[in-house]
């Protein structure tokens, strides 16, 4: 057999090498964008009023601008909202027009949202969040319910009503349809919830308590916490509950299942040599992994981002942290005071539950590279355990 | 050697192509969902159908069977007790009658994040379990609590943790852990609404429910 021309071979060695090197250089982008701060856009908004200003001013600085005065703007974005939304973005140096759109149909505030979203697709190349909806739950006196509004707040409608604690809402992916767990039968059960017909299905209800549903990115499996076996672990399980599969098995309390975007992976809460850790394990049963959060302690309430690269997490030292972690472990960075965080879908933005010194509960969202922060702009009471639809 | 020297070109090719993509993962892109009419006069695509004004408020979920206990439905109309006083039904638990009442002074504290039964809690743990041992046609329900310093679904856990703990130490007692079900309200039932050391104390805590046969 004859071997390789030798520089042949030298040429792809040098191939892979650089093909190494830019493995890292994605980690490093990545870290700089975690760890240092990067600046908001500068935009200058006028003429425009009342709900729509407030609208647009809102999500753009959730999306990571900064509104300031033209002078100050690095883009400036001029329009009106008499009878429909308009706006005109242009570069404040160049004056080259970026986008000019009108909108029609809706509401004021659908046109506001669908703008801001056209300004920061063109801003940044992504898709914007304006749009986009969140689940939670509401404190209602003693008890609590499942409520789904838009990102901000706004247009919330009750998806429960059976006075009884409800907890956990965790979406269908693609789907109007949500997992959560209800205390309708006076225990902790797990039920799915098709939001269009309203049509509801008991998914686990089997003895001890059956916790913290998350649904498979492929939408076809669903990931719980269930203590049937004597201790709360880790189990997977098709959508309406058969074929379970347990993925654990240890005297600790797992708590609080994600799944990794490409569906190979469940990260979770759990304890390892007495210390709280979060850890991973493969999707088709296998061995437990420790996801490393160095710097921070007591890791809980992991989420991975739709991208893949980040989890999201609370660190619980003291007070509450909002902390992130490269999805393969290592040092944590810890981002705002907050707990239970869930990611948007566009990998950048994180919705969670901030708790008063008098314990009341606020959703609050955070701009990851900016770390601008902004509790939602209508404020339900007693609100948390979000989840961001994606 | 001529085919040699073109094999080598093509893993050089593929090579420099698999270097050149860099391995990207496909991105997902961002779930649709129906969104209030919005289009733009510009693209004139429309963007979906409209988010209906509410949500159907849940279905009936079945309620017969299973391992869980079931909630009087309020229809149920109020039997009238001998002191002419209108009593509700009593609540039930796998099919067994509740009586949060037998065991209501024999609570059991636990320190922060933690399952274990401390000694100094054992006389309560104890009372139970010789109940029980008199009484082999009740059972048992054990709630976990915890106080609000955890994370939601963090305390949903820990409180089965602690009733798990309980029920493994009446076990221990003589207690068959066939007769005893657990159940887990996480922080959501403080014994005491504070948020004070004092009222965390008081809500990390498991409590007993005696079931009688109906």
């Amino acid at each position: 057999m004859k071997s390789l021309n030798p520089s042949i071979l030298l040429l792809i060695l040098g191939l892979l090498a650089s093909d190494a090197r830019a493995a890292s250089e994605e980690e490093l982008a990545l870290e700089r964008w975690v760890r240092g701060r990067v600046k908001p856009i500068p935009i200058s908004l006028s003429g425009y009023s009342g709900e729509v200003a407030t609208v647009l001013r809102f999500d753009l600085e959730v999306a990571g601008c900064a509104i300031v005065s033209e002078d100050q703007a690095q883009f400036l974005l001029k329009g009106t909202n008499n009878g429909q939304v308009e706006g005109r973005l242009s570069d404040a140096i160049s004056k080259a027009t970026r986008l000019a759109k009108a909108y029609s149909g809706g509401t004021p505030r659908s046109q506001a949202h669908a703008l801001a979203d056209d300004v920061i697709q063109e801003l940044t190349g992504k898709p914007g969040i304006a749009r986009t909806k969140i689940a939670c739950r509401v404190a209602r006196g003693p008890n609590f319910e499942i409520y789904v509004s838009d990102y901000d707040g706004h247009g919330a409608v009750a998806v429960t009503q059976d006075n009884t604690v409800a907890a956990a809402p965790a979406w269908v992916p693609g789907r109007r349809a949500l997992f959560y767990t209800t205390y309708k039968f006076g225990n902790a059960d797990i039920v799915s919830h098709d939001l269009g017909s309203g049509a509801r299905q008991v998914v686990a209800r089997h003895t001890g308590s059956n916790m913290s549903p998350a649904v498979s990115p492929d939408g076809r499996r669903v990931a719980m916490i269930l203590s049937k076996g004597g201790s709360p672990d880790l189990y997977v399980g098709n959508l309406d509950g058969t074929g379970l599969q347990q993925l654990t098995r240890t005297p600790e309390d797992e708590s609080s299942p994600c799944w990794s975007p490409d569906g190979r992976w469940i990260a979770f809460a759990t304890k390892m040599n007495g210390r709280r850790v979060l850890a991973k394990i493969p999707t088709e049963g296998g061995q437990v992994q420790r996801i490393a959060t160095s710097g921070v302690a007591n890791p809980t309430e992991p989420d991975w981002s739709p991208d893949g690269r980040l989890i999201a997490f609370t660190a619980q030292m003291g007070n509450f942290e909002i902390c992130v972690v490269p999805a393969s472990g290592g040092e944590a960075q810890l981002l705002v005071g907050g707990q239970d965080p869930s990611w948007a879908p566009n990998s950048r933005t994180l919705i969670f539950t901030k708790r008063g010194r008098a314990g009341q509960r606020t959703l609050s969202l955070l701009d990851v590279p900016t770390r601008q922060n902004k509790d939602v702009a209508h404020n339900l009471g007693g609100c948390s355990q979000p989840s961001w639809a994606r | 050697m001529k085919s040699a020297f073109f094999l080598n070109l093509l893993t050089l090719g593929l090579l420099v192509a698999f270097a050149a993509t860099g391995c990207k993962k496909p991105q997902k892109g961002v779930t649709p969902i129906p969104a209030a009419k919005g289009g733009t006069v510009a693209s004139a695509q429309p963007r979906g159908p409209a988010t209906p004004p509410s949500v159907p408020p849940g279905g009936a979920l079945p309620g017969g069977g299973g391992t869980a206990g079931t909630e009087t439905p309020r229809e149920t109309p109020l039997k009238t007790g001998p002191e002419g006083i209108e009593q509700a039904p009593p609540e039930t638990f796998d099919g067994m009658v509740m009586d949060p009442a037998t065991f209501k002074d024999q609570v059991v504290y636990f320190e922060f994040d933690s399952s274990v039964v401390r000694t100094s809690q054992y006389p309560q743990a104890n009372a139970v379990a010789d109940h029980l041992k008199q009484n082999s046609a009740q059972k048992l329900l054990i709630d976990g609590h915890c106080d609000e310093r955890g994370t939601e679904e963090y305390n949903r856990s820990l409180g089965e943790r602690r009733a798990l703990a309980l029920r493994e130490y009446l076990a221990r007692q003589g207690v068959l852990p066939e007769r005893v079900k657990t159940r887990s309200w996480g922080e959501d039932r403080p014994a005491d609404p504070g948020h004070d050391e004092e009222a965390w104390a008081r809500n990390r805590r498991g409590e007993f429910i005696l079931l009688l046969p109906q």
